[in-house]
């Protein structure tokens, strides 16, 4: 097991003849992904072809989402359109019902991503992202940008809104590995909360310690405190970025904002705190309380 | 981005929401000007109103009534160059003075939680909206906005119904929400608030101020929107780093940061606080994100901005190699190095783990530029960086 992303998953890639498109392609596909068609109007019936010799993969490129989960029996599309287009893009394969769209793009206008968060919620899809880095389960399948060569399959879970903290953790505790590690993303609305994911790590499994990472802005953290407290059994481990953030400047994350006295760093690292879960105060402190857990 | 109130009320006009004359005056001459124009030679009164980015200007002396035009240029004399919470008067807005028969309160702004809009009414308006929403949350309507419908008529008369307006003005407060839905749509807002919204005493209803937030992400379908910009405010070195599409805030501190992505960078501005408390308290000198990709040319023109700012001491330049390997990552300090010469004449401190990171060191390593230290994890990086910065200040 592992949560959102297995083994079983077939990926089809909207946006997968541009250049990030195809850079991260041909890297999910290395890594083990069954990325099993693209999906580009404009040359459907083409085919693109990934890596060289006896490694290379030939995958198909069809007219819409509609068409590729039919021909393929594709249950994740990942999404690398440019911001202007997002918006059509997600739309396009909620409608489809794909079960899981992963946006990878950032810079999306944010009521974009209200109306086709209202859309998946009433269809029934999971969104992840957007302007994140996507998601992976060691060994099994990696959709979106993380690298897969960190570290290998193992107990604990991660979720983070950010994709290099993601990356500094999994390389921390990589002689321990992963079930899943997912970057949330860090705009003002994101399809699949902290909340979520350690709803789907509490229930799984292979899960043993999950290891929570959040930033400045919004009170997602608090909430996800208040959520632990009441629903998780397994042992949490918290870190939150930006303490030293001044008040009104968005810090790279169009979310990573401290409006007045909420949103900040100390108040999440409270909430935390008094909902059981150990914080660690730089990301090296949070993965020695993580290590410590693992049996 | 945060609008001047005198930008909101030109968009709520052009969307139709009923306000009234206001022009922007950055003299007294100018708000002289202003004034007889809105007073087109009748007796009456304007007010002048500072335009700062922060609440709380009544309170604090900027807002003033003025009885004729000369009165207008003397109270303009007053509040330009004012200091407001910290933020110095550049401009005042000479409004028409209004006849207010009572003061309602109107906001619609992005719920983070619930992932939709949120819009929120009184009949209490005027006053501070936290301090009501604390101590009579009852007067204060919430009502949730699908963002896929808006605030319809069907909204608008559940909103006026939930705030308890009486059924006599509802129908045209009923109106003006939807006024102020067109804005917050087609300009791609995050916030819309009106404080106050006010009934005349002719029985209208006025948006007498206005704060509106633009979401940056949606300025690709909105040219416009780059004249609302305030750059004169922006700190030289932001506007700089804006210029070059880099991420960077300008901080108060000794020790310049430079990494890789959003989470990371707020990490390494911690891990450098912390540090500093063992080495005089030295502090972040900013924030600068250089994306995943960490090219030599967006490296050199980071490390450029960083080294012109006179307070750092000392540098921190902290990058995990996901996509980009640190090989990669290496060979652009080194060209960003080669392209600043002597410009750079300050001491470096170079972290960098991941994606081929032996690779990347030996490559720094060989280089042997004279003031770069190589560290090996992120918190002995930080702690190196805080001691020279403390050593050269």
């Amino acid at each position: 097991m592992a949560i959102f992303l297995t083994e079983a998953s077939k990926v089809i890639v909207q946006g997968m003849t541009g250049s990030e498109g195809q850079k991260h392609t041909t890297r999910m596909l290395a890594s083990g992904t069954a990325v099993v068609g693209g999906v580009n109007p404009r040359k459907a019936g083409t085919s693109v072809t990934f890596g060289e010799g006896d490694t290379a993969t030939d995958v198909p490129v069809f007219g819409t989402v509609a068409e590729a989960m039919d021909a393929t029996g594709a249950d994740v599309s990942v999404v690398f359109v440019p911001p202007a287009h997002t918006k059509a893009a997600v739309v396009e394969a909620i409608d489809a019902g794909i079960p899981l769209v992963v946006i990878i793009t950032e810079g999306v206008p944010v009521a974009d991503t209200a109306e086709f968060f209202a859309l998946a919620l009433d269809k029934g899809v999971r969104l992840i992202g957007p302007n994140c880095p996507g998601l992976i389960s060691p060994g099994k399948s990696n959709v979106g940008i993380i690298p897969a060569d960190i570290t290998g399959p193992g107990r604990i879970g991660l979720v983070s809104k950010s994709g290099t903290l993601t990356y500094q953790m999994m390389y921390e505790l990589r002689d321990l590995g992963f079930s899943t590690a997912i970057g949330i993303g860090g705009d003002p609305i994101i399809g699949t909360t902290h909340i979520d994911a350690l709803a789907a790590f509490e229930a799984d499994p292979d899960t043993e310690v999950i290891v929570m990472i959040g930033e400045i802005g919004g009170d997602a953290e608090e909430r996800a405190a208040a959520y632990i407290a009441e629903h998780v059994t397994k042992p949490v481990v918290g870190y939150v970025a930006g303490f030293t953030a001044p008040e009104g400047k968005t810090m790279g994350h169009a979310g990573a904002i401290v409006s007045g006295s909420s949103g900040t760093a100390q108040a999440k690292k409270e909430a935390l705190e008094a909902a059981g879960v150990k914080v660690g105060k730089t990301p090296s402190e949070t993965a020695l309380l993580a290590r410590q857990l693992v049996s | 981005m945060d609008l001047f109130e005198y930008q909101a009320r030109d968009i709520f006009e052009k969307h139709g929401v009923p306000v009234l004359g206001g022009v922007v005056a950055t003299t007294p001459e100018e708000a002289r000007a202003g004034a007889e124009q809105l007073l087109g030679g009748q007796p009456g009164v304007v007010v002048v109103k500072a335009q700062v980015k922060v609440g709380g200007r009544g309170k604090a002396g900027g807002v003033k009534l003025a009885r004729s035009a000369d009165d207008a240029a003397e109270k303009a004399t007053e509040i330009l160059g004012m200091d407001i919470k910290g933020h110095t008067v550049h401009r005042v807005m000479i409004a028409a003075g209004a006849k207010i028969a009572t003061e309602f309160y109107f906001s619609l702004l992005l719920d983070r939680s619930e992932r939709r809009y949120l819009a929120m009414c009184s009949v209490e308006g005027g006053m501070d909206i936290e301090q009501l929403a604390v101590e009579r949350p009852d007067a204060l309507a919430k009502v949730a906005v699908d963002p896929r419908t808006g605030i319809d008529q069907a909204k608008a008369d559940e909103i006026v119904r939930a705030a308890g307006f009486d059924a006599e003005i509802a129908p045209k407060v009923a109106a003006v929400l939807q006024t102020l839905w067109t804005v917050y749509r087609s300009e791609d807002a995050t916030l819309v608030e009106v404080n106050p919204l006010v009934l005349t005493e002719d029985g209208e209803i006025v948006a007498l101020d206005g704060k509106v937030t633009l979401d940056e992400n949606a300025s690709f379908r909105h040219p416009e929107h780059a004249d609302l910009e305030d750059t004169a405010a922006a700190d030289p070195l932001e506007a700089r780093a804006k210029a070059a599409d880099l991420n960077y805030v300008k901080l108060d501190g000794e020790v310049g940061i430079i990494g890789n992505g959003a989470g990371l960078v707020m990490s390494t501005l911690d891990v450098v606080a912390y540090a500093g408390e063992a080495h005089g308290g030295v502090k972040p000198a900013n924030f600068l994100d250089i994306g995943g990709g960490a090219s030599a040319e967006i490296m050199a023109a980071g490390l450029h901005i960083i080294l012109t700012d006179p307070q750092v001491k000392s540098v921190f330049v902290n990058v995990f190699g996901g996509i980009t390997a640190c090989d990669a990552v290496a060979n652009g300090i080194v060209a960003a190095l080669e392209i600043l010469g002597d410009e750079e004449n300050k001491p470096l401190v170079v972290r960098l783990d991941g994606n081929n990171v032996l690779e990347g060191r030996r490559i720094l390593a060989e280089a042997g530029h004279p003031l770069v230290t190589i560290a090996d994890t992120m918190d002995g990086g930080a702690d190196k960086a805080a001691e020279l910065a403390h050593a050269a200040a």
